[in-house]
């Protein structure tokens, strides 16, 4: 194709986009489109599937049956969420290979989220209540984005996530009417996840490389630091509600804007964690790696057995 | 020892009895047993289905959008097959 070619097609496609139609896997895109949802979009089913470890930790240690079971479920779920998003991505002519690939040599990134420890029950509440709440917030808006089956596999993560949130919340209620032991240990996990939480939701706005050509595509609606303020002002009743405390002295209702005013975040923090100096990075990814080696063989003895089972039909058949 | 990935299935999935199979996503799976039991576990979750069908992916044939207007475009100036291309007087109420 000539370049002339390549621009007319863009320039339609563009148009295609602004008029709010979707595209289709089979559909001409533009090379960038491709490698940027391919980019997005696996790094998406990687925090998903790595997002289970944190939760992992605790299912066999949940305080209850009731406890136990939303835990699962939840964790079930994320697996679910995974699978949907690497098919998805599997459309733009990548394979799941690949993608695992991606992601147990560094080169695709999750979110920095989960490399921080799950150390103790508390942190099952704050992690459904605040990461889940965060996630949401990011997620909406994406059930509307451009490309079909990113679109379509959104909207069944957000009709399921919904529960998630409130078990996490729940447990906090609990742990805050609780003993005094048991409401310092939803503080200390609150202190903990606050910040983290508030990072996952992206740079700022004037630091971020992608939001432009992004939100152009339809890719994200909103930029990073309209969602953090959303996600801070519709936080902060629910903390206080518990009687938790949000752990930022410099968080403040201003009355003119009818938002929140908040403290600064830690950034050098946030790009440590991304470049793999966080706390739990090198765990987090010796759990997947071993997975997938460690699982090899019956990967490849599945295989074995259907093609076996195939072949005996053959030979019925003839 | 074979070192073959598991192929690509697509899933359909009927709502309730009364509706058609709807495709709702795809998966990996070594056979169609376990790409059944895989669907299950990934795409009704909460009942959103009474039966599912699975079929691998290279066995779909589709159409390339590139030949939409071949394909497609000779339906549209074929007015007459809708029923408002037809006059009709007033008086006739239920047609």
């Amino acid at each position: 194709m000539s370049e002339e070619q390549i621009k007319s097609l863009e320039k339609q496609f563009e148009a295609r986009i602004a008029r709010d139609e979707k595209i289709e896997p089979k559909d001409w895109m533009p090379e960038k489109y491709r490698k940027t949802h391919i980019r997005q979009m696996s790094q998406h089913a990687h925090s998903e599937i790595v997002g289970m470890l944190p939760e992992g930790n605790w299912i066999t240690r949940a305080p209850s049956l009731r406890r136990k079971v939303a835990l699962l479920a939840k964790v079930q779920d994320e697996a679910g969420h995974g699978l949907y998003l690497y098919s998805a991505t599997e459309t733009l002519g990548i394979s799941r290979e690949e993608m695992y690939e991606q992601l147990h040599t560094g080169k695709a990134k999750y979110s920095s989220i989960f490399n921080y420890p799950t150390i103790t029950w508390a942190d099952m509440g704050a992690i459904g209540w605040l990461v889940d709440g965060a996630a949401i917030i990011n997620q909406v808006p994406l059930c509307n984005t451009s490309y079909g089956p990113y679109a379509r596999a959104m909207i069944r993560v957000c009709k399921e996530e919904s529960f998630h949130q409130r078990q996490g919340y729940e447990i906090m209620i609990k742990l805050a009417n609780g003993t005094p032991e048991q409401k310092e240990m939803a503080q200390d996990a609150l202190n903990r996840w606050w910040w983290p939480s508030l990072m996952m939701l992206g740079p700022t706005d004037a630091e971020s490389i992608h939001t432009e050509q992004s939100m152009k595509w339809k890719l994200k609606r909103k930029s990073n630091d309209d969602l953090r303020q959303q996600f801070i002002d519709q936080t902060v009743p629910q903390a206080e509600l518990i009687g938790l405390t949000i752990p930022d002295p410099d968080l403040k209702w201003n009355e003119e804007r009818k938002s929140y005013d908040f403290g600064a975040i830690d950034w050098d923090e946030f790009w440590q964690v991304v470049k793999g100096h966080g706390p739990m990075n090198k765990v987090r990814m010796k759990a997947r790696v071993d997975a997938w080696e460690n699982g090899k063989w019956v990967r490849d003895a599945a295989m074995a057995h259907a093609e076996k089972k195939q072949e005996r039909k053959e030979k019925q058949a003839v | 020892m074979s070192t073959k990935n598991w192929p690509l299935w697509e899933v359909f999935v009927r709502s309730k009895n009364g509706l058609e199979h709807r495709h709702c996503g795809s998966l990996h799976a070594a056979d169609e047993d376990m790409a059944l039991e895989n669907a299950r576990d990934v795409y009704t979750r909460r009942s959103e289905g009474v039966s599912i069908w699975v079929v691998e992916s290279k066995h779909i044939t589709a159409s390339n959008p590139e030949n939409n207007g071949e394909m497609f475009e000779p339906a549209q100036d074929k007015v007459y097959r809708h029923p408002t291309f037809y006059d009709l007087p007033d008086e006739v109420k239920h047609m």
